[in-house]
């Protein structure tokens, strides 16, 4: 590609040719603001907000579609720039709402931002403005605002170029234009909640999402989306020990801008049904328990078998570093060469070549390579410790072979909670630190959002207790929890 | 006078493939196989026939953009959507003389090296509709059209598609999108048609009028067009006159002529003897003129610009003292903010605010700071859109309150002097 030299408000720039103006702007650290454009999406240039001015142009250039020109002389930031953009705030605001009170939007709103930057003026505008409808279901969980809608286009666009689909339309002309289904239609990709991240103002809000947090309480945390081995990048944003959303993060070698609504809306299990306390089932009787009574009671448990032929049962929807220390202290403390992985495997998975891939496990790779063998093809054993859960296939097979379920590091409830002799409460994805390997072989690291919820403590944090207590030979030995 | 485009009209079935053939139709197509396709370009060039849609570009040199020999088919499109207020010079070629049109259809395609052209055909437009289609069949019938048209070792397929009533879709790149079954919205530019327009493939879109031009200059050649009109505007034009005129109507006159003959003259003033108030020379999308302005000027593409408007489609509309000039300028912005696509945040905004504003001075809630808004809104719409729509209503509405200061004035002053409004519109 040949290059292409110009300057940037002064600064030299060097691009290569087909380079739009608004990305040559952005590789010297100039941001140009904008609505229409964006970085993963067809070029729309309708919003007008990127107008820039250009030596030797008649005209005003929108910088998101003008492609770069030698010798071009380019000026983002002068007078009639600045009023370029603040007449365009005005058009943008004459017929808005205004419902930042009870916008959701508000906080992470660019008719917010940009009027804070480039506008702050009193309206001029004293007609009666254009009135649509509000409080739209548009389906799969977007809520539509038509009087907020800027006409931007990127939701569009994203169910045409993410999705594939022809599912969302602009009707109607002039200031009465409004985003629309097709009638009798609704949205229903499984990528829609993209639309809500990418409207950049409040006219598409997530069913889920919606009032129940302000914006800016939130934290954010980077992570990876554990709900299948695609591995999306995500920020988990919490607070309080609690996940409110998950938002894709950019990573253009595996997910780019986007990710599906399954693994968006898969986070209930770190919220709810989780298992927070030890809890020591004797008889039928379930009882709860601190860590020290369950993991003595369980380390008894252990010695009055033959620990060798203990097998180990981790899953492939674990952290490598999680399997790692399970398949140590299966080697080194067990003396057990039985090593097991569980896995998800639901009856139809969905699957397309976007980014969804039937295997709904983050990391069978790292199982793979830690040379984990699935369960089915457990032989025998005196008992065996699960990692997260089990299949019902897996526990029917364990029946049959009459091996006891000594001990369940449980996330969430499950019939295993009842099955094995003692639960140990571990933490979510959200609360660890590690590593799954995905599809295409990338390992990629999960940071913990907030700190183990309840009881719950690192499968290793567990391991090493456990490893001491059978080192210390029956003796009762006082252990640090 | 026999000129170019409308010597049949008037004629008995003059619509017809017989009375065409009998009046010499379909003669230029000899001439024109017998050419290469790059000199029937360059004989367009010469002629200097420039596009009749509005802007007014040199036909010849827009064809000459089309590359050739990339491996993609070549379109035509026809645009005969005319929808522009005050315009209605097209349909009287579809009307009258269809078969000139087709013959015209047949140079551009040969010129540009296609064998595939769509005419574009406004929604409501009934009789120019069923002309236009009968025409197509009838020269399918006679070889005309279809496989080696003319007995010539040259395909030609000709299909007439109807739009459905949006002014927008007269705008090139819109009617393309139109054509493919889109939303009828312009398109970014560049790249523009000639480069890949319909289906992503080289387009050129003209003009009904440009295109009805072409067989007189195949047949007579470039040098004859040129006879008519002047050095930089050579050839005739369709103006359609309509408004405070004895005898409204369509008018084909040579390029500069002068405004006030074609008033005063061809179609015999000012009814009830009243005087001219002002003129919108070029369809409604164009800079108003006072009637001293438009007593001056010459009806060619640099005179009218000497007084700030421009020539347009062609589309004159005559006002005579009684008008009232705010409620004219209302009746513009509201078919503005009706017909605005909408994908532009000023056009979208704009035009809608503009017709607001306008709407409240004329019931009488107006003030002087309302005129300044509206320019300035029209400052901040011009030049700023991916069409130019959003110019279309910004260009009248500052020269409406230049030009007729005491019109606007009036209304907002009386306003404010507490006194009782006229309510129009
Ligand atoms: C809003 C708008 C409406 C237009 N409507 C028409 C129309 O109805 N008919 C037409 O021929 N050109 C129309 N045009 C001009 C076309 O975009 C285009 O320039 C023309 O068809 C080119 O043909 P020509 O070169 O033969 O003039 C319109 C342009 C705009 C911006
Ligand atoms: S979209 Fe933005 S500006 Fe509009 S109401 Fe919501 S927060 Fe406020
Ligand atoms: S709903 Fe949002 S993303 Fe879609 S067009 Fe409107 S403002 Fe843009
Ligand atoms: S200027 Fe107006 S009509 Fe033209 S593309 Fe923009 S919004 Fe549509
Ligand atoms: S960002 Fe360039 S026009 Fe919208």
């Amino acid at each position: 590609m040949p290059k292409i030299k110009l300057t940037i408000d002064g600064k030299p720039v060097e691009v290569e040719a087909g380079t739009t103006l608004l990305q040559a702007a952005e590789t010297v650290g100039i941001q140009i603001p904008h609505y229409c454009y964006h970085p993963g999406l067809k070029l729309a240039g309708n919003c007008r907000m990127c107008l820039v001015e250009a030596e030797k142009m008649p005209k005003p250039l929108a910088s998101c579609v003008a492609p770069v020109q030698e010798g071009m002389v380019v000026k983002t930031n002068t007078d009639n720039v600045i009023s370029l953009r603040r007449s365009v705030m005005e058009f943008l605001l004459i017929n808005h709402p205004l419902d930042c009170p009870t916008c959701d939007q508000a906080g992470e709103c660019r008719l917010q931002d940009y009027y804070m930057q480039y506008d702050k003026i009193p309206s001029r505008f004293h007609e009666e403005k254009v009135h649509k409808d509000k409080m739209i279901d548009l389906g799969a969980g977007v809520m539509l605002d038509q009087e907020r809608c800027i006409a931007c286009t990127r939701c569009i666009r994203v169910c045409q170029e993410v999705a594939g689909v022809d599912e969302l339309c602009l009707s109607n002309r002039g200031d009465h234009v409004t985003i629309t289904t097709f009638p009798g239609k609704e949205l229903s990709n499984p990528y829609a909640g993209n639309t809500v991240d990418v409207c950049p103002v409040g006219a598409l809000t997530s069913k889920e999402f919606r009032f129940k947090k302000r914006v800016w309480f939130l934290e954010s945390t980077s992570s990876v989306c554990p709900g299948c081995s695609r591995g999306c990048n995500i920020t988990v944003q919490h607070q309080e020990s609690k996940v409110y959303r998950l938002l894709p993060r950019l990573n253009s070698e595996v997910n780019s801008y986007w990710m599906c609504d399954e693994g968006r809306y898969g986070f209930d299990s770190v919220n709810d049904h989780r298992v927070l306390r030890a809890r020591i089932n004797e008889e039928g009787v379930s009882e709860e328990a601190g860590h020290e009574d369950a993991l003595v009671e369980l380390a008894s448990l252990l010695r009055e078998t033959s620990l060798s032929e203990i097998a180990v049962v981790g899953h492939a929807s674990e952290t490598c570093e999680t399997l790692e220390n399970l398949q140590q202290f299966a080697k080194n403390s067990l003396k057990s060469r039985y090593f097991f992985y569980s896995r998800f495997d639901p009856p139809h998975p969905y699957s397309d070549n976007i980014l969804m891939t039937a295997d709904k496990n983050a990391n069978q790779k790292g199982v793979d390579q830690l040379g984990f063998k699935p369960l089915s093809d457990l032989k025998s054993a005196v008992g065996v410790l699960v990692l997260r859960d089990l299949t019902g296939q897996e526990m029917e097979l364990l029946d049959r072979l009459q091996i006891p379920v000594l001990a369940f590091f449980a996330v969430n409830e499950s019939p295993l909670c009842t099955k094995a002799k003692i639960v140990l409460p571990i933490p979510s994805y959200a609360e660890q630190e590690g590593h799954f390997i995905n599809v295409q072989g990338k390992k990629q690291k999960i940071v913990p959002a907030f700190e183990p919820r309840g009881e719950s403590r690192l499968v290793t944090e567990w391991l090493n207790d456990l490893k001491d207590l059978l080192e210390s030979a029956g003796q009762k030995k006082k252990i640090a929890c | 006078m026999a000129l170019v485009l409308t010597n049949r009209v008037g004629l008995k079935d003059s619509h017809t493939l017989e009375v065409y053939k009998k009046t010499g139709g379909y003669a230029s197509v000899e001439k024109l196989f017998a050419m290469e396709p790059g000199t029937v370009i360059e004989e367009v060039k010469s002629s200097g026939l420039r596009g009749r849609g509005g802007a007014g570009f040199s036909c010849g040199l827009k064809w000459s953009f089309v590359p050739q020999n990339i491996g993609k088919p070549v379109y035509l499109c026809v645009n005969a959507d005319e929808s522009e207020p005050g315009t209605f010079k097209d349909r009287l070629l579809l009307e009258e003389d269809p078969h000139q049109l087709i013959e015209g259809i047949v140079i551009a395609c040969y010129a540009i090296r296609s064998t595939t052209a769509y005419i574009y055909i406004r929604g409501e437009f009934d009789l120019s509709y069923r002309r236009i289609e009968q025409a197509v069949k009838e020269a399918y019938q006679a070889g005309f059209l279809g496989k080696n048209i003319f007995g010539k070792k040259y395909d030609l397929n000709v299909t007439v598609h109807r739009g459905a009533g949006a002014y927008i879709c007269g705008e090139e790149t819109a009617l393309l999108n139109s054509l493919e079954g889109k939303k009828g919205e312009p398109r970014i530019k560049p790249p523009f048609p000639a480069v890949a327009g319909l289906f992503g493939c080289p387009t050129i879109v003209n003009n009904v009028e440009t295109l009805s031009a072409l067989p007189f200059i195949i047949n007579e050649g470039a040098l004859a067009y040129r006879k008519w009109g002047t050095e930089k505007s050579p050839g005739t034009k369709l103006f359609s006159v309509s408004g405070h005129v004895v005898r409204p109507g369509t008018y084909e006159v040579p390029l500069g002529y002068p405004l006030k003959d074609l008033i005063y003259k061809d179609c015999g003033g000012i009814p009830d003897g009243k005087k001219l108030k002002a003129v919108i020379p070029g369809g409604s999308s164009v800079p108003v003129l006072t009637a001293e302005e438009a007593e001056k000027t010459f009806l060619d593409y640099e005179s009218i610009a000497q007084y700030g408007s421009m020539l347009g489609s062609g589309g004159v509309m005559v006002m005579d003292e009684d008008v009232d000039m705010v409620w004219a300028l209302r009746n513009l912005s509201r078919f503005y903010a009706h017909e605005s696509c909408g994908q532009c945040t000023p056009c979208r905004e704009g035009t809608g605010w503009v017709d607001k504003i306008l709407q409240r001075v004329l019931n009488g809630g107006g003030t002087l700071e309302d005129l300044a808004l509206l320019k300035e809104i029209s400052d901040n719409m011009m030049g700023k859109t991916i069409c130019v729509l959003a110019d279309s209503i910004a260009m009248p509405v500052l020269s409406f309150i230049k030009k007729f200061p005491a019109d606007f004035e009036r209304y907002v002053r009386s306003h404010s002097a507490g006194g009782k409004m006229r309510i129009l519109g």
